[in-house]
This record gives structure tokens, C-alpha cells and sequence, in this order.
């Protein structure tokens, strides 16, 4: 660690003797990986192309820095390192915003399909009416949103590159379109069965380094570097130890040395682009709304079985309710989402936004529990007893005079609760349903900026619980105990 | 005549103490009978010993023919009997805070006795009327005085039509002047043909009001 703090500060204090350069290790090989040898090191095709340019630019060495690769823009632009490199995409919106080197690497946006598919798919026109997924943040993302009402797909966004495939495996998704590289590597692990990858491409794309937009200097200085190991064949056997090598590399080299890639013309964000994306923030807004308010109506109903069953229950019932609200309650819910999205998918296959509803539902069932028995529980015994007097049953006592006022002291704490439940709801994400926040991030990403993005997502969400809050201080007021 | 309230021999015990020892006193139709001695004689333990709200260890509880047996207390359905001959009227009152005072009062004559909520609220309204809170049928039962939420709480044990009213202190938080006008409602109850039992420990209110005063000794 000592080593590593020294290495750090050498960094900091001479500049100029290390390339110090971002990717994201979770990625996964061929572009960076943990070293299986020693995991305190990096490799891929993309460690030694930055040590390949920190050579040509004369620097001592090349150093890694793990960044998220959705944020690896963002980071770039902050100065956290002074080159990123991960299988970045060379995008119009990215070379607007920042200094982005020449592509180095040619990839082909591929379709995945279950092999009995391959026959009848042959391109997204096949794919009406069907789930396709993908990385968000990706060409690829955007290529199937404006598919979408052209053919009429559903675009399913993941976080990683690996379930998409196992999904489409599982029968949960009918196709993927990501990277050839990713796509290959994919059916690698499968050994080769599983998927089928279709031989025509959906659309070509490139790798490029992308650097902070005021370093067009060093930019220029990483083009002559990557021009020189294009021509001295340095790149194109990194390329080969990968394995990612083939005939369209050397053809797609010989563009760039000629000039012909510098073409790509950078074109601006415009206020179009920025417009374009309200309609999915609205979309989003509502998938937002309705998760959380199934979940909550789960959550209720399932939480006054659960309060019943403490406070009604015999001991083998409330044993087996407390055992529930405390697991659930001291477990993660991201945990939780994972347990019953990915876990359970050998019992019953759920879809996204079953499971979500399941998950957040389920765990906020545990605190709604406690707030119906805390509530149930302050009724006084006596008005109980009035009740009994009056000839009531157990079941009336309850759904006539301690159920009414047990509500009035649940209430607000509930409100508040849907409020929380709201914010929580983003989490579902991780499990492909592009809520709120996510489709903020993907936005955010593809235009290159978080402040317009980051202000309406947050006026969205204030626009649904600043309101709920409002009604929680209300009846809080109004019921207060006389 | 046999009695409408007869009480034998009712012992309590609370953690190995004697709460109430062999009590045992009988109440006529038409007759109010004053329950009266210090503060933990066990006043309202024998009114909860009656309305079966709590168990005891010996003795015989018969209201109206309906027979109370020492142990547990019995599940609810089977006192639906004892429900229909006592009504109870707590120190506290215990209105239902969620519902108004009429709602009070029609709450179980609509779900217990199945009356329509037409009906329910005819009787309602008599009764309110008849104890001189006719006005007050649509109020919550924060903004009742003392007096007045005692006497829905009244109406609210009279509404199923009891032959047995048990009431708890009942002059504890009225002045002198509310404390005759209670006498003089109750007085009217007996002579409608019910029994009383009133605990208290207001000698003065027992001796211008009961038929008969019992008094318990620690």
C-alpha cells in the first residue's frame, strides 16, 4: 500500500514522467482486466496500447486508474487522469465536448440471437415487437432507441456486458446488440453454445482515447503516437496477442494513415438533441411512478398481514413474521433485487418489472410491518375493551375502532416512507428497467454533460414527493393526538 | 323477584394479592345500587369482573340468568349473551376517537345488532336527545366537555338496550351541579326498569341517589 501511495505521489509530483490514464477494469478482458497472476495489476489489449502511447510520448510508464466506464468523460474532464481508454466509442456527442484521439480500433455492432432464431432473424427489422438488449451508454443503446419506432423493438438496458447474453440464453431477452469483441467473448465463456452471433453487422464503430477538451496539445502529441505504431506494426501486434486482430483492422489502419477517419465531423450537441431526449424522460417519470406505487401497494397489504400476524399471531406465527422483518431489514435491498431477479431465474423466471415490484414491495413490506404493529399498539387497551363491551368480535374490534385509529397514527410515517420508496425506486436499474435516474444517467452520458439532465431529473422527483411530503405534515397536524 | 345482578362469594387475586375477597351483592330491576369505598378496595375490579373484561379465582357472577364461572375469560363468542344484558360505562368514557358522537352510539347497533344505518341513527338520536346531547350528534369527542362525553358514552352503553348498566366513577370529573343532573338521569333509567351499579367515592352522591349503598373494606 506504501508502494502504491509512493507510486501515487510520484505521479502527482512529476507529471510529466507518467502517463496516468483511466479505464474500467470491470470491463474485463480483452480491453482491461484484473491480471489473474497478480490482481493488483492490470491487462488487455487496452493497457498496452496506453503503454504503448506513454512510450511513444517518452514517458517512464503508463499508470491505471479504475474509473466507471460511464463516467470515464466526466472524470477525464475533472483532471482525475489525463487519458481515458476502455473501448471508449468514438460518438459525435464525445468529440464535441472533448479532445478524442483518432479511433485506433475498428468494431462491428453485432447481433446476438438464440441459434433456433438464427433463420429468421437476420437484422432489426426482424426484431419487431421484440426485447433486444444492450449496454446502456452505448452506440448501440441509441441505435435501438431510434429503431425502436422505426421497427417497433423493445430497447432493454444493462449495466454489464455479461447478462445481457445469459438472459438471452434464459429466454428473458430475443437478442443482443453490443461490440463483436464483446460478443465473442461472450459465447467464449458459454463455450461456444447458447447464442449465435449473425455474420452481417448492424453498423461499424470505433475505439478512441478521449481526453479533457482543453489537452488538444497532448491529444495531437497521442495521434502522431498512435500514427506511428499503426505504421511501424507495434498496434497491430497488441492486437494480435488479443486475439482481435483480423483483415478489416489492416484495411481500416490504412484509412486513418491516409487521413481519411479525420473526416468524422465533430457536430455539436444541439438543443434538438437535448429535446430529443424529454420523451423518454417523461417515459421514465412514469415507470418510475407506477414501480412505486405497485411496491407500495405490496408493501401495505403485505405489511398489515405481517403486523397482524405479531401482534394477532401465535408464537409459531410471530416468530416466523419477526424472523421475516428482521432478515429483510438487515439485508441490502440491491442484495435483495439481485436474490430474486438473477437467484431465483432457475425456479421462475420473473420478468424485470415483476421482480422490481416483488423486491421493493417485499422489503419495504418489513418497515410498513413495524410502523401498523407500533400503531396497532398504541391504541388504548381501553378502547379495546369498550369495544368488547359493546358486544364487537376480535375481527370488528379490529376493522372497526383499532384499525381506523391505528391509520391515523401510521399514516404520516407511511407517507413518508412512499416518499423514501420513490428515490429507492432507482435501484431497480441494476435489474434492467430504465426508471428515472437511469435513463437521466444514459442521457447525461450521450450528451456528455450532467447539469441539464441532473436539474430535470431532480425536478421530476421533487415534483412527486414534495407533495407527498406536504400531505404527511398535513395529516400530521390534523391527527395529532387531542 | 329474582335479582337481575347476583354476585357470590367473587374473590380476585392479582400476582398472589387479594384484590376483591367473597363479595357478593345483588341488584333488583329498577333499583340503583351505589359501590362505594376507598380508592384499591376493588370497585372496578368487581364492574370488570362483570362485564367479563377480566377473570377471577371464586365465587359465581349471574346476570339475568347468564352465569360468569371462575377461570380465563371466555372467548367472545361465547358472551354474546352476557353482551346483550350488560352495558358499561367506563371512568374514561373510551369514546371511539375516529367517529362522531352519533357514529358513537349507532357503531353497534348497526354491526352487532344489524340494524339499518336509518335505523340505527333513529335510536341514536333519541338517546342523545333524551340525555340533553341531541345538539351535540355530529361533534368529535375532543371537543366534547366532560360532562358531555359522559353522557354519550351513556347513550353509546344504553343503545343496545341493556336490562344491566355498570358505570365507573362516574361523578369523578363533574361539578356539584352536573353531579345532581347525572342523579336525576340515572334515577330515570331505573325507573325505565333497568339495574344499576354505580361505583363511587362520593358518599354524598351514593346517599341522595342509590337505593342501597355497599360499602367495601380494604
Amino acid at each position: 500500500m506504501i508502494a502504491a501511495f509512493a507510486l501515487c505521489l510520484a505521479a502527482v509530483q512529476h507529471p510529466t514522467q507518467v502517463l496516468v490514464w483511466g479505464g474500467d477494469a470491470e470491463g474485463g478482458a480483452p480491453f482491461v482486466e484484473a491480471d489473474p497472476a497478480d490482481p493488483s495489476r492490470v491487462r488487455g489489449f487496452d493497457v498496452e496500447v496506453a503503454a504503448r502511447i506513454a512510450r511513444g510520448l517518452g514517458r517512464r510508464s503508463a499508470q491505471f486508474l479504475q474509473v466507471q466506464w460511464s463516467n470515464i468523460d466526466q472524470s477525464v474532464e475533472r483532471g482525475d487522469f489525463a487519458i481515458g481508454l476502455s473501448g471508449v466509442e468514438d460518438t459525435p456527442a464525445r468529440r464535441a465536448r472533448h479532445a478524442v484521439t483518432l479511433p485506433y480500433f475498428e468494431f462491428r455492432e453485432v447481433l446476438a440471437v438464440r441459434p433456433e432464431d438464427a433463420s429468421r432473424i437476420l437484422g432489426l427489422t426482424d426484431l419487431r415487437g421484440r426485447h433486444v438488449a444492450t449496454l446502456g451508454s452505448t452506440i448501440a443503446y441509441d441505435m435501438l432507441l431510434g429503431a425502436r419506432d422505426s421497427t417497433g423493438l423493445i430497447a432493454i438496458s444493462y449495466d454489464d456486458d455479461v447478462h445481457p447474453y445469459s438472459d438471452l440464453v434464459a429466454g428473458r431477452v430475443d437478442a443482443v446488440l453490443l461490440d463483436h469483441i464483446i460478443a465473442q467473448r461472450a459465447l467464449r465463456r458459454r463455450g461456444g453454445t447458447g447464442f449465435v452471433i449473425l455474420a452481417q453487422p448492424v453498423a461499424i464503430g470505433h475505439y478512441v482515447g478521449v481526453l479533457a477538451q482543453a489537452n488538444s496539445a497532448l491529444r495531437d502529441s497521442v495521434d502522431r503516437v498512435l500514427r506511428e505504431a499503426m505504421r511501424d506494426g507495434s498496434l497491430e501486434q497488441i492486437f494480435r496477442r488479443w486475439n482481435v486482430w483480423d483483415d478489416s483492422q489492416g484495411a481500416f489502419f490504412e484509412r486513418v494513415l491516409r487521413g481519411g477517419m479525420a473526416a468524422q465531423a465533430a457536430r455539436t450537441a444541439t438543443s434538438n438533441q437535448v429535446l430529443a431526449y424529454v420523451p423518454s424522460l417523461a417515459r421514465a417519470a412514469v415507470v418510475t411512478l407506477l414501480v412505486s406505487i405497485l411496491s407500495m401497494t405490496l408493501a401495505v397489504i403485505a405489511g398489515l398481514a405481517l403486523a397482524s400476524g405479531r401482534v394477532y399471531g401465535r408464537s409459531v406465527l410471530r416468530v416466523a413474521t419477526t424472523l421475516y422483518i428482521e432478515i429483510i431489514r438487515g439485508t441490502p435491498l440491491l442484495l435483495q433485487l439481485f436474490v430474486i431477479y438473477y437467484g431465483l431465474a432457475g425456479v421462475v423466471r420473473l420478468p424485470a418489472f415483476i421482480a422490481a415490484i416483488l423486491a421493493l414491495g417485499l422489503n419495504y413490506a418489513a418497515y410498513e410491518a413495524e410502523i401498523y404493529r407500533g400503531a396497532l399498539e398504541a391504541v388504548p387497551r381501553i378502547q379495546l375493551e369498550a369495544g368488547r363491551t359493546l358486544g364487537f368480535s376480535e375481527l370488528q374490534i379490529l376493522r372497526l375502532i383499532r384499525g381506523p385509529q391505528a391509520l391515523r397514527y401510521a399514516l404520516a410515517p407511511m407517507t413518508n416512507d412512499f416518499v423514501a420508496l420513490l428515490k429507492d425506486s432507482a435501484l431497480v436499474s441494476v435489474i434492467t428497467v430504465v426508471e428515472l435516474t437511469k435513463q437521466t444517467a444514459i442521457y447525461a452520458t450521450n450528451i456528455g454533460s450532467w447539469v441539464v439532465p441532473g436539474a430535470l431529473c431532480a425536478i421530476v422527483y421533487l415534483a412527486m414527493s414534495l407533495p407527498l411530503s406536504r400531505l404527511a405534515r398535513r395529516l400530521e397536524r390534523r391527527w395529532k393526538a387531542p | 323477584m329474582s335479582a337481575l345482578l347476583r354476585i357470590d362469594q367473587l374473590s380476585v387475586r392479582f400476582d398472589g394479592r387479594d384484590v376483591l375477597r367473597a363479595l357478593s351483592l345483588e341488584v333488583a330491576r329498577g333499583e340503583l345500587v351505589a359501590l362505594m369505598g376507598p380508592s384499591g378496595v376493588g370497585k372496578t375490579t368487581a364492574l370488570r369482573a362483570v362485564a367479563a373484561l377480566l377473570p377471577f379465582d371464586s365465587g359465581e357472577i349471574v346476570v339475568d340468568g347468564f352465569a360468569l364461572s371462575p377461570g380465563p375469560v371466555p372467548q367472545e363468542s361465547r358472551l354474546v349473551a352476557l353482551r346483550r344484558r350488560v352495558g358499561f360505562v367506563f371512568q374514561a368514557h373510551a369514546l371511539f376517537e375516529h367517529l362522531t358522537a352519533l357514529d358513537n352510539v349507532t357503531l353497534a347497533l348497526r354491526h352487532v345488532l344489524g340494524k339499518t344505518r336509518a335505523e340505527a341513527e333513529t335510536i341514536a338520536t333519541a338517546l342523545l336527545a333524551e340525555l340533553d346531547v341531541g345538539a351535540r350528534a355530529v361533534a368529535w369527542p375532543r371537543q366534547l366537555s366532560g360532562g358531555e362525553a359522559q353522557r354519550v358514552a351513556i347513550a353509546r352503553a344504553l343503545a343496545p338496550d341493556p336490562p344491566l348498566l355498570l358505570m365507573d366513577e362516574p361523578t369523578a370529573a363533574l361539578d356539584p351541579a352536573r353531579r345532581s343532573v347525572l342523579g336525576a338521569t340515572l334515577r330515570r333509567l331505573c325507573q325505565q326498569g333497568r339495574g344499576l351499579l354505580v361505583s363511587t367515592h362520593d358518599a354524598e352522591f351514593a346517599r341522595a341517589h342509590a337505593d342501597r349503598v355497599i360499602t367495601l373494606t380494604a
